[in-house]
């Protein structure tokens, strides 16, 4: 997808010159030799392989293991555009949490005809069994990840939630230590926020939301990975390590006496909060699909009475499929009473008939996307697309057009990436990290920068060959 | 800790342990090939697949015994799923696995050494390659061990990777000295013979034994010497006796941690009663290789034991 008009640059202005947030990093840059710059690039690759930093990415020939290409222009954000943004963060959070609660519970929003109820009949990650059951400490989405885009000065849209078990954090953290080891003397000129201690908050978030059969003492936080083959292992082992936390697999578990238990060298001992990184519909073969090994067969019903504490929900993804994206400002304002601080991308519902048949006579200029796709894949990027792609679509959105919706192609900020030929313009959006306890919410300064190393392009998802930036929140 | 992270643990030494133990061996016969006719290199190549248990594959796939088939075979051979290749691969995989439990040095050199020899094994390795690539084997070894002594807690993991590390070794050092016990029998009543000294050289050699036995023996080499010195020396590495200590001070620091002895404690014990006050002489009275075979199953026995005890498994 090619980006059309004049794009916002993070790093200079329309005239060329350099905004304030860069303005000490521009002038280092400067003072640095280009020799010196070309080596530290080759060596930032390196460090990545040796340390094992690496994805899986699927399709590929025996699950093999890359890189995700990493730029060292860090991207920054000033200390009051990080203020207002993370407002509208919390706030969208909160209501994301309101909402779960609502709806396995009264749907009020239902009742008050503010959301179709066909949006939760017919979707997929609506869980029957969840309704009517609070989950310990009422949180739903203890990690949520959003992903936010830029078009202006002040102008931020959030893309996407993440309220299942969103992925990439271990790139945040990873990406600043890379880049503190490797230009130590930026970080002694210019005042970052730190994000090292994101692990510590997010075991405390999760030791904070213990079930009810919790028996005293330390609890017991266990990682639930699908294994070395999934392509988020890297991050999966990383969080563990980082959190002190057990990293367990299916096969590790089973459920005795109530609880589920992981098999230790001295015999199975409970765990009270599973933070999963394993789909819902594979987390207990006996509720969902019945083939699944990843998972625990009887997990749900040690959960529905108060056994393990499981983070995020299951169920949640309800919360964030592209059609109840749509209605986010609905939902913001219905529980918080307030207006959305930050706003949502354009989007029509394909399932609307008027919507669809003005996404079918805009193919060429829109983005349409799979309500419950991900990772950019299934999505047609109209511009960019040919004839034959987009009747090829066309025919899969007629078919079943309740499964898509649509977006204008958007002008998403630039900010220069580091080539062989200097600095170049390329795209990017930013997944700041949220952890939400009983205790709060609390947002990491940041996050993760994806940026898009063709181009031109927009599409920035690591499988599709995107890459990404440290990310700097400056001190005020 | 997890059980299937001790298995992990267990396993990713042994497999690191077996790699090195496997390029000592090829470079001992390597160095026998040069220096010795074709015929004694022929059946040098020949011992080396027997020692390593793999006749069966090697003959399925290759008629004859040459130097660059076999060691192409050992390290990469696609016929062959145990290569040292695919060794590698292992000691990696689970090292990801136990990534929790192992330190970012260790994790480290097992990826360095892994991306490394992965590289230098992906194509055929040729006679001006070969001892480039074996040294790099024991490197890897090496750096792995001492990035693991240096940085890992002293809890049941360090343990578990240590029992792994000398079951192995036991085991592989039997195996080589079984392979040429024919060679040490008649010392008893040829002392001072005119054997070949130079195939005796070549049991400590793959036992990374030759300098230092050497060193201890004033350069005399005769079998029975090789015999006390491979088999019940406990203050050299790689011997039957030093292996047996360091596994049995693994077991009791492991019933230590957990509280309880479990059945490898007593198989241990059992085979203490049995072959622990053995003098070199006995040995040979009752035969090096009933000796060997018996030593082998024991130790087996114990690493199935440890399994149990620790739940490696479901």
């Amino acid at each position: 997808m090619q980006a059309r008009g004049t794009n916002f640059d993070e790093m200079f202005d329309g005239a060329g010159n350099t905004r304030p947030a860069y303005a000490e990093y521009c002038r280092w840059y400067h003072e640095q030799p280009p020799e010196f710059l070309r080596r530290k690039n080759r060596e930032a690759d390196d460090t990545f392989r040796r340390t094992g930093i690496t994805f899986n990415v699927y399709g590929e020939n025996e699950a093999e293991e890359r890189l995700i290409p990493f730029d060292m222009v860090p991207r920054i954000i000033t200390a009051a555009e990080w203020r207002k943004l993370s407002k509208g963060i919390e706030q969208r959070v909160r209501a994301l949490n309101s909402f779960l609660y609502d709806l396995y519970h009264r749907q009020e929003i239902v009742r008050a005809g503010r959301l179709p109820e066909r949006l939760l009949r017919g979707n997929d990650a609506w869980l029957a069994n969840m309704v009517g059951f609070t989950p310990p400490g009422g949180i739903y989405t203890h990690i949520v990840g959003i992903d936010l885009v830029r078009t202006g000065p002040d102008e931020f849209f959030v893309l996407e939630d993440n309220a299942r078990t969103p992925s990439g954090v271990s790139y945040m953290l990873e990406n600043r230590e890379t880049m503190m080891g490797m230009f130590p003397d930026l970080f002694s000129r210019i005042g970052v926020e730190s994000v090292s201690n994101y692990p510590r908050r997010l075991a405390r978030s999760l030791a904070a939301c213990v079930p009810p059969a919790f028996g005293g003492g330390k609890p017991t936080v266990a990682v639930l990975t699908p294994g070395i083959f999934n392509s988020a292992y890297f991050e999966h082992a990383f969080l563990a390590d980082q959190m002190g936390a057990e990293l367990v697999e299916g096969s590790d578990l089973r459920v005795t006496g109530g609880r589920v238990q992981m098999r230790t060298t001295s015999g199975y001992k409970p765990i009270d909060v599973l933070y999963r990184r394993v789909d819902d519909e594979f987390l207990d073969p006996l509720t969902f699909n019945p083939d699944s090994v990843l998972g625990v067969p009887g997990i749900m019903d040690v959960y529905r009475s108060g056994g393990i504490t499981i983070a995020n929900a299951p169920g949640t993804g309800v919360a964030d499929d592209k059609a109840i994206y749509s209605f986010m400002p609905e939902i913001v304002e219905f529980y918080t009473g307030e207006r959305p601080l930050l706003p949502n991308v354009q989007t029509w519902r394909c399932a609307d008939k008027d919507s669809l048949a003005y996404v079918l006579d805009n193919l060429a200029e829109l983005v349409v996307k799979e309500v419950h796709g991900s990772g950019g894949y299934g999505m047609l990027i109209g511009p960019t697309s040919s004839r034959r792609e987009i009747a090829a679509f066309r025919e899969k959105l007629v078919a079943k057009p309740d499964n898509y919706i649509a977006q204008p192609t958007l002008a998403l900020s630039t900010c220069p990436i580091y080539t062989a030929k200097g600095l170049a313009p390329r795209h990017l959006d930013l997944r700041p990290f949220v952890l939400v306890s009983p205790e709060g919410i609390d947002i990491t300064p940041g996050g993760l920068t994806r940026v898009a190393l063709k181009k031109g392009s927009l599409v920035v998802n690591s499988s599709q060959g995107g890459g990404t930036k440290d990310t700097w929140v400056l001190k005020d | 800790m997890l059980g299937r992270t001790a298995n992990g643990l267990f396993w990713m030494f042994r497999y690191l342990e077996r790699a090195e133990n496997t390029a000592r061996l090829l470079e001992a016969a390597l160095r026998m090939a040069l220096t010795r006719d074709v015929v004694t290199a022929e059946a040098e190549w020949r011992s080396v697949i027997a020692t390593l248990g793999l006749q069966r594959l090697y003959e399925a796939a290759h008629d004859s015994y040459d130097g660059t088939t076999v060691w192409n075979f050992v390290l990469r051979g696609a016929s062959n799923p145990g290569n040292v290749r695919a060794m590698f691969g292992t000691v990696r995989s689970n090292a990801r696995e136990s990534r929790i439990n192992i330190s970012s040095d260790v994790w480290e050199a097992v990826n360095e050494n892994w991306m490394r020899l992965d590289r230098l094994l992906a194509r055929p390795v040729g006679q001006s390659a070969v001892g480039e690539v074996l040294a790099a084997i024991r490197r890897a070894g090496t750096q792995v061990h001492g990035a693991f002594d240096g940085s890992i807690l002293r809890d049941e993991g360090y343990h578990f990777a240590r029992a792994g590390t000398f079951i192995e070794r036991a085991d592989s050092t039997a195996r080589i000295l079984d392979m040429k016990y024919f060679l040490l029998l008649p010392s008893l009543s040829y002392v001072g013979s005119s054997l070949d000294t130079g195939q005796w050289e070549q049991v400590l050699r793959s036992v990374a034994g030759a300098r230092v036995y050497s060193w201890l023996n004033a350069g005399q080499i005769e079998a029975r010497g090789i015999v006390e010195f491979v088999v019940l020396d406990d203050r050299f590495p790689r011997s039957l006796a030093f292996c047996r200590n360091a596994l049995r001070d693994c077991l009791g620091a492991l019933a230590r941690t957990h509280g309880v002895e479990g059945s490898a404690v007593a198989l241990m014990r059992e085979a203490d009663t049995r072959i622990s006050h053995l003098t070199v002489d006995q040995i040979f009275e009752q035969g090096l290789h009933e000796f060997l075979v018996d030593f082998l199953a024991r130790n087996n026995a114990i690493a199935r034991a440890i399994a149990g005890d620790y739940r490696f498994h479901a």
